[in-house]
């Protein structure tokens, strides 16, 4: 479904991403993950087209991304999800997951998809009319996550959504992704909780120092050595 | 207490119009972090419009006020489209000195174009003046009074209610999640142009039947004052900009009550002075860190 091949991206002189290649399949659950500063923000942002690439292919349903502007990618079907939530204080929690149906001009859609984020994440419901800043931080990366569903994606890119919260908090956010991922949308999952994300996912890759140094099924990279070491705390 | 409340009404006639001006001021302000020297010299062709619209197309007043704001949002987003765009990447000064360049440029270009004599404005509108427990009301007051609150109304209909609206205060508050939601930020960035510009060309219109004096000039004072208004009441917000423009109308007046004419912009800037002493975000402005 999406093919990222030796993808180059820079920051003026500064290399983060050193020719990285990966592949999602349609209905896996993939996760990349690396220590801070590994790249792992960069590649989504290029994905996303925040970014443009220095080097290489991004190929998403076997067209190029790489000439197409966010808004664009978004409609072609990839929603982000972007470390530190980044909702949009200032509106409404429901007004924040209008925006995420921007491109959205069909009310009865717009309506039903709402229902489904709501079900998600009843306290969205709750909180609907409140200012989203005033949010939790866990009720944020909710809103951060059902935003990003309001545009109906086929492919979910979240980059660190469990940063920050407490456990019970990480156990729901995970369980969500699942769920989110059984009703059919693909997801690329970028996490420092290393542990938890191999757990559910299909497939994995180590990102370190811009580039891919291990990949596998998320139980053989669980079950490696030096996995273990580097990421599972021993 | 008559002549206070006389000054009132000639200061709230004199905020309408800058608090319409500081409007486009503090959106422009918000979305894209600029501010736009040139805002002023819209206003300034937005009266040149409504002149000729009133004397050679003969349109009644309202037809003026109506097709000023649509030349002038045009004239907003064309600006915008061919100045400030391309600059959307480079240091915040580049875009500042070109704003600048914008306003000499519409400033002399007018006075090329039509000379730099002051003109009268023509009357759109018979002047009647109504008596009030001693206040003098002119009908032409009233107009710019109610006018500018419903302008003003309509914008937060648009600003709070409507998709474009919301996608703006998206856009002011983070423009990179607006995009990975899908706004178009260059959509939106116009949108806020047009926006601003009527309003700024609604104003120009308004003090051209209150004072019968336009000029090629007459947008510079005004645009600084209009400023300083949207910095009084916290740039980038809305409700600010509108009270921001009040308070430098009746402050205006109020010294020129007092017989200190001579004064009366040097007091506008001593108040900015204090403002920002005591509350450096203004008076609506939240310190919301800066986005790197
Ligand atoms: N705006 C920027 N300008 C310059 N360098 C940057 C910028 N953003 C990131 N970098 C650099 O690029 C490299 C990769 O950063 P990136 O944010 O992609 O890492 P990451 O894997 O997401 O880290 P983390 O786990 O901390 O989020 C880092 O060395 C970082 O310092
Ligand atoms: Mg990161």
């Amino acid at each position: 479904m999406l093919t990222v091949k030796d993808l180059a991206v820079n920051y003026g002189a500064i290399q983060a991403v050193k020719g990285v290649s990966f592949e999602v399949h349609r209905g896996e659950i993939v996760t990349l993950i690396g220590a801070n500063g590994a790249g792992k923000s960069t590649l989504l942002k290029t994905i996303s087209g925040l970014m443009r690439p220095k080097a290489g292919q991004i190929t998403y349903l076997e067209r190029p991304l790489d000439r197409l502007s966010a808004p664009q990618i978004v409609r072609a079907g990839i929603s982000q999800v972007p470390e530190g939530r980044h909702i949009f204080p200032g509106l409404s929690v429901q007004e924040n997951l209008q925006m995420g149906a921007f491109g959205q001009r069909d009310r009865a859609v717009f309506n039903e998809t709402l229902q489904t984020v709501y079900d998600y994440f009843p306290i969205l419901k709750k909180r609907r009319t409140q200012d989203a800043a005033t949010l939790s931080g866990g009720e944020q990366q909710m809103l951060a996550m059902g935003r990003a569903l309001m545009a109906h994606p086929q492919l979910m890119l979240l980059d660190e959504p469990s940063m920050g919260l407490a456990p019970i908090f990480i156990q729901e956010i995970f369980t969500i992704i699942q769920a989110i991922n059984q009703a059919g949308t693909t997801v690329l999952l970028i996490e420092q909780n290393a542990r938890q994300a191999l757990k559910i996912a299909d497939r994995g890759y180590v990102l370190a120092s811009g580039q891919v140094k291990l990949s596998g099924s998320g139980a053989a990279l669980l079950a490696n050595p030096d996995v273990q070491r580097a990421y599972l705390g021993g | 207490m008559q002549t206070f409340g006389q000054q009132l009404v000639n200061g709230l006639s004199l905020g309408s119009i800058y608090a319409l001006l500081a409007l486009g001021y503090t959106m422009v302000y918000g979305i894209i972090k600029l501010i736009n020297f040139a805002h002023g010299d819209i206003y300034m062709l937005g009266a040149f419009w409504g002149y000729y619209s009133l004397r050679a197309f003969h349109f009644n007043f309202l037809m003026a006020l109506c097709s000023a704001m649509v030349v002038c949002a045009v004239l907003g987003v064309v600006i915008e489209y061919f100045a400030y765009r391309p600059l959307r990447h480079s240091p915040r000064i580049t875009a500042l000195i070109t704003a600048i360049g914008v306003s000499f440029l519409l400033e002399n270009g007018m006075s090329a174009l039509v000379g730099a004599n002051a003109r009268s404005f023509p009357q759109a509108l018979p002047v009647v003046t109504y008596h009030w427990l001693g206040i003098r009301v002119s009908n032409i007051q009233l107009l710019i009074l109610i006018t500018a609150c419903l302008l003003m109304a309509l914008l937060e209909l648009i600003i709070k209610r409507t998709k474009m609206g919301k996608a703006m205060r998206a856009v002011s508050v983070d423009p990179e999640a607006a995009q990975l939601v899908g706004i178009n930020l260059n959509h939106t960035i116009s949108f806020t142009f047009a926006l601003g510009s009527a309003m700024a060309g609604a104003a120009g219109v308004l003090i051209g039947l209150y004072y019968n004096s336009i000029d090629p000039l007459m947008g510079m004072t005004p645009g600084i004052k209009a400023f300083v208004a949207a910095v009084i009441g916290g740039i980038g917000s809305v409700p600010g900009a509108s009270l921001g423009g009040f308070i430098i109308g009746i402050l205006e007046t109020g010294v020129q009550a007092v017989g200190l004419s001579a004064y009366k912009d040097a007091v506008v800037y001593f108040v900015l002075i204090v403002i920002l002493l005591v509350m450096p975000a203004g008076i609506f402005g939240h310190n919301r860190r800066e986005k790197v």
